[in-house]
């Protein structure tokens, strides 16, 4: 029975249940983002003294609100969408397993919707940590049990579509690296969802009384593997998908596949590790178990993204100049194609996440340095340059390229798609750097007035630490803008724009298959494996990309620079004679 | 001369290829290195702390 059908522009097969879990799982991040960006303006208009908009109480409600939305809720969601495409729809073979799937997105709609519930009726003002012993409402950790369950199922449908795939030969030789790293961002995902089954299970137990302890310590460590390993699977994700788009862009290669398949690797062996940095100034722990866990085996991770935010661009250049944009160093970069919103928000979401993201998380795992900086709005601002920029700029890139090739219809106001990855990266870089700055001079994180008032034990900031907190308001209030573009962009797409199948209706934009007769492909053609590339000089001076070397050449001077700017700057603080 | 002599033979993948397409055996890595390294040490690192009196 056929249940394939093929992208007339871009040549993919989607298979039938797929294509709706995908769409489905994609809205649904959709209206997380949109709840995040709302909560979001009451959290920048109330950090910015001068306007101090919420009182301390709705502060920490729109807070808690805006962090699980945004860090678990949107991206997940979107997540799970891309393992569908990545497994499915790239290895040409059906899904395994559909029902268990939708009961998987059923489970993360219910889980979603409790949480939110928990959060607004008041009571559960926790902030996304939720530490113990700060107690929310029972049905706050259910639904994020419930969530967390929901996603774990449709992780292991992407195992067994990885399955059929191989046993059905849909390919040939390995999987694409595309989807090696989609099973990176899997896996990652399999580790985060048992740390939060096994933290957050005890914890609902706690809120409804059959626990009478949980042990602050305890819940620090192991919650953490679920708050910044879910970060982690951002990561795996995010680098999937530049090197997809780059393919699509510009037929773009890796440079080697072994180089950056190993680079996952590293990924798979010491990302998550990485969660240590925020155990780093808990008592208790020794010395040896924070430097293994951030220094040395976090170190390793960031080697890996350095190879991938060499190779992505490079391969962008290498493919640039094989069309003959071989002038200089950079005219692969100034003619590649700004306007389109797919190349503009893919470009940025890699800069941004290597130049600030990248470095300011080197910062923060280092012991010694971190201590500037802990718990201070630094932090924030770091994972807003990872998570807001780095992911979520990259999926806003792959919707404006999924609206048409997925969902079947054309851009809707084209010109704001245009600029909408200008307007976000504009505003929340403005952001991140003054909130980086004012988290320096030591400005506390999830504090409702850095005034204190009327507190018994006050504190005055330097006055630039309020200036850089208004501008970094106007950043994010720039940033919010550009969020709201991108789902003016993407709803009125789905409602509005153009049909470019006939019946790609109202309903078909929210999961509802399109007309049977438009799946007419019973199996599709075996993936062949990729040629080998030719070695071939296309740039200068022996290096296939040296416009992308020099970039990486920038990096690492910047990085020098600022690292050890830091430990000036400790030294300063922390006198030693 | 043996017909099979003539049969070419498949080419041997590396271990290191045959490694990172076996996504179970990385999915039981990927979830062993942090459970080993970061939550077990960790738990057992408090669990030795003294109590107070």
């Amino acid at each position: 029975m056929a249940q394939f059908r093929v992208c007339p522009d871009s040549g993919f097969y989607f298979d039938k249940s797929a294509e709706s879990l995908m769409k489905v799982n994609a809205v649904a991040g959709a209206v997380s983002l949109l709840i995040a960006g709302v909560l979001a303006l009451g959290v920048i208009l109330t950090r910015w003294q001068e306007v101090h908009l919420l009182p301390a109480d709705l502060f920490y409600q729109v807070l808690t609100g805006h962090g699980i939305n945004a860090l678990i809720f949107w991206i997940i969601f979107f997540e799970i969408a891309i393992l569908y495409f990545a497994s499915s729809t790239l290895l040409r073979t059906r899904l395994a397993a559909p029902r268990w799937a939708w009961l998987g997105f059923i489970l993360m709609v219910v889980g979603a919707v409790m949480n939110n519930v928990a959060v607004f009726q008041g009571n559960s003002s926790v902030m996304m940590t939720s530490y113990a012993p700060m107690q929310a409402e029972p049905h706050f950790y259910l639904g994020l049990i419930l969530f967390a369950v929901g996603a774990l199922i449709a992780t292991f449908v992407f195992f067994g579509t990885l399955v059929i795939a191989k046993d059905d030969q849909t390919y040939q030789g390995s999987v694409p690296l595309v989807t090696f790293g989609a099973l990176t961002a899997a896996i990652i995902a399999v580790f985060t969802i048992a740390c939060g089954a096994i933290i957050l299970v005890p914890t609902f137990l706690w809120s409804i009384g059959y626990i009478n302890h949980i042990d602050a310590e305890m819940y620090r460590i192991i919650w953490w593997g679920l708050g910044h390993s879910s970060q982690q699977i951002n990561v795996a994700a995010h680098v999937s998908v530049w090197y997809l788009l780059a393919g699509i862009l510009f037929g773009a290669r890796p440079m080697s596949e072994k180089v950056s398949r190993s680079a996952f690797l590293l990924y798979i062996f010491f990302l998550q590790l990485a969660c240590a940095h925020h155990i780093l100034v808990d008592p208790g722990i020794s010395a040896e178990w924070k430097v293994f866990n951030t220094s040395y085996a976090m170190y390793l991770a960031v080697l890996a993204s350095l190879i991938h935010g060499l190779t992505v661009p490079g391969a962008v250049e290498v493919a640039q100049r094989e069309k003959g944009l071989t002038k200089g160093l950079f005219e692969w970069l100034r003619k590649a194609p700004w306007g389109n919103p797919v190349f503009s928000g893919f470009f940025f979401s890699l800069v941004i996440f290597g130049f600030i993201g990248g470095i300011t998380g080197v910062v923060m795992g280092t012991e010694q340095i971190n201590l500037i900086i802990h718990n201070t709005i630094y932090v924030p601002a770091h994972f807003h340059a990872t998570v807001a920029v780095g992911t979520t700029l990259a999926f806003m890139a792959l919707t404006y390229l999924l609206i048409p090739v997925l969902f079947r219809r054309a851009l809707f106001l084209p010109w704001m798609a245009k600029w909408q990855p200008y307007v976000f990266s504009a505003g929340m870089t403005i952001m991140i750097l003054f909130l980086l700055g004012a988290g320096t001079l030591g400005v506390s994180r999830r504090h409702w007035d850095m005034e204190f008032t009327g507190a018994a034990l006050s504190f005055e900031y330097p006055g630039t630490a309020y200036m850089m907190m208004a501008v970094g308001a106007i950043g994010g209030v720039l940033g919010v803008l550009g969020g709201a573009m991108y789902l003016i962009v993407t709803v009125g797409s789905l409602v509005f724009g153009k049909k470019l199948e006939a019946s790609a209706g109202l309903l078909q934009s929210f999961g509802v298959p399109l007309s049977s007769g438009v799946y007419n492909v019973a199996q599709p053609e075996q993936l062949p494996m990729a040629p080998k590339l030719a070695v071939e000089q296309h740039g200068s001076g022996g290096f296939e990309a040296p416009g992308t070397f020099v970039l990486a050449m920038a990096l690492l001077v910047c990085f020098v620079v600022y690292y050890f700017i830091n430990w000036d700057y400790l030294a300063s603080v922390w006198p030693i004679s | 001369m043996p017909q099979e002599d003539n049969v070419p033979k498949p080419e041997r993948i590396p271990f290191f290829q045959r490694m990172l397409d076996n996504p179970f055996l990385l999915l039981f890595i990927g979830v062993a290195m942090p459970t080993v390294f970061y939550i077990l040490w960790g738990i057992m690192e408090i669990a030795t702390i003294p109590v107070a009196e």
